[in-house]
């Protein structure tokens, strides 16, 4: 079952573990790789395109979240190319909704803001959408800005996985997107909501946050959601 | 050496990116021994003067009159500097963009109103369908985000204009 495998990421010879992933390889071996949708202890989805990397011998790029490693494998992490497109996926992403970190909650803990940060995006290069979004607040802990929300999934996974209660999901499609409670009832209302509030945790943007705090004021605990999974796996 | 000719404006702004600029603190004195400020808020000229080395424009491009100062000062000025989160990215102006014009005045100004209530007309400007960021109006050279940039960022980017540079920002500054 553990079959040792060698790789090469970024030049570098790296022992990896066959079936672990090429972020989950490069991640325990101190080597970056931007993600946002990822995160450890739920399942991988390779939705937000960030941590896409270049592999020797494939024309195309790959998502470093969801391709197992092999023997032989050879990852390049961090091309002048790769920088380009992940700006741009950024770029993307705050085009898509209202993005006003001014006024959110989660300004300067904001995983959006601290990747556009960290690339260098100064400004956005393609016109804005603007949508007109609502913010559900019928839950009486937490509330759900649609505003700010990237479509990662962290928060659909959380719950289903982790606290398998399976409230949250996706409907629509591509830009019409939305993250929905149970069968789009009002999350207030969402009878198989525990009200735990993970999902809350891990979120990476002010989408999801607790009712009460102010600009800049929340911040998120994601790891616990994480060492829920570490802990049960060691049982 | 001649003086560098610095132009200033805000456009739909809280003005708190000019309160920034003013908080350089003892680093005005450094910028003005280099500079004049030729227009803006904090001067009194009363037309954007032609030869303008630096213009400097806070605020979203959110009425005719913002579009009208910003395509002036993109033509009288030889670098432009968006300072700030509204100019950069339309920030908070830009939060009205998803309601008609017309809705979003008569809420304010006839829904809202205890007295008086009525569109107002005359001596304000009429608004755009959309507060934009000052890229999608004219040619910016230099964006500085941050609600609003910190003193250190405008002194950075001044300096390196001053000297001829194209200030390199790379990861120092976010939005927010």
């Amino acid at each position: 079952m553990t079959e040792k495998v060698k790789v090469r990421i970024d030049g570098e010879v790296i022992a990896a573990t066959a079936g672990q992933t090429i972020l989950e390889v490069a991640r325990a071996n101190n080597k970056y790789i931007p993600a946002l949708c990822y995160m450890e202890g739920l399942s991988a989805v390779g939705a937000c395109r960030l941590c896409m990397v270049e592999v020797s011998g494939v024309a195309r790029l790959l998502p470093a979240c969801t391709t197992p490693v092999q023997e032989g494998l050879a990852v390049n992490t961090s091309s002048p190319q790769l920088q380009s497109y992940r700006k741009i996926a950024l770029e993307l992403l705050l085009v898509e909704r209202n993005h006003i970190c001014a006024v959110c909650v989660s300004s300067g803990h904001c995983e959006l803001q601290t990747l556009a940060q960290d690339h260098g995006v100064t400004y956005v290069r393609y016109p804005y959408n603007y949508p007109r979004l609502t913010v559900d607040t019928t839950h009486p802990r937490f509330v759900l800005d649609h505003n700010r929300c990237v479509l990662c999934s962290r928060c659909v996974r959380t719950c289903a996985e982790i606290e398998g209660a399976h409230v949250w999901d996706m409907a629509g499609r591509g830009i019409n997107t939305r993250l929905i409670s149970e069968l789009k009832r009002p999350w207030g209302e969402a009878t198989s909501c525990t009200s735990c509030g993970k999902c809350v945790q891990a979120c990476p943007t002010g989408a999801m946050a607790e009712k009460g705090w102010g600009v800049e004021e929340m911040t998120k605990r994601g790891a616990v959601v994480s060492r829920l999974t570490s802990m049960r796996e060691g049982q | 050496m001649e003086k560098v000719k610095i132009g200033t404006c805000w456009l739909d702004g809280c003005s708190g990116c000019h309160m920034s600029l003013l908080d350089l603190d003892e680093g005005i004195v450094a910028v003005l021994q280099k500079a004049d400020i030729v227009f803006g808020p904090l001067v009194d000229a009363q037309e954007w003067p032609e030869g303008v080395d630096v213009a400097v424009i806070e605020g979203a491009v959110s009425s005719q009159d913002d579009l009208k100062l910003a395509l002036t000062a993109r033509a009288r000025s030889k670098v432009v500097v968006a300072l700030g989160d509204c100019a950069v990215t339309g920030n908070v102006p830009s939060m009205r963009n998803g309601i008609p014009v017309r809705k979003l005045l008569e809420r304010v100004y006839v829904e809202g109103a205890t007295e008086r209530p009525g569109v107002p007309t005359d001596g304000v400007p009429a608004l755009l369908k959309q507060a934009e960021p000052l890229h999608s109006a004219i040619k910016v050279d230099v964006h500085v985000p941050g609600c609003p940039p910190t003193p250190n960022a405008i002194l950075f980017v001044l300096s390196e204009l001053f000297e001829g540079r194209e200030p390199d920002l790379g990861s120092k500054l976010r939005f927010g």
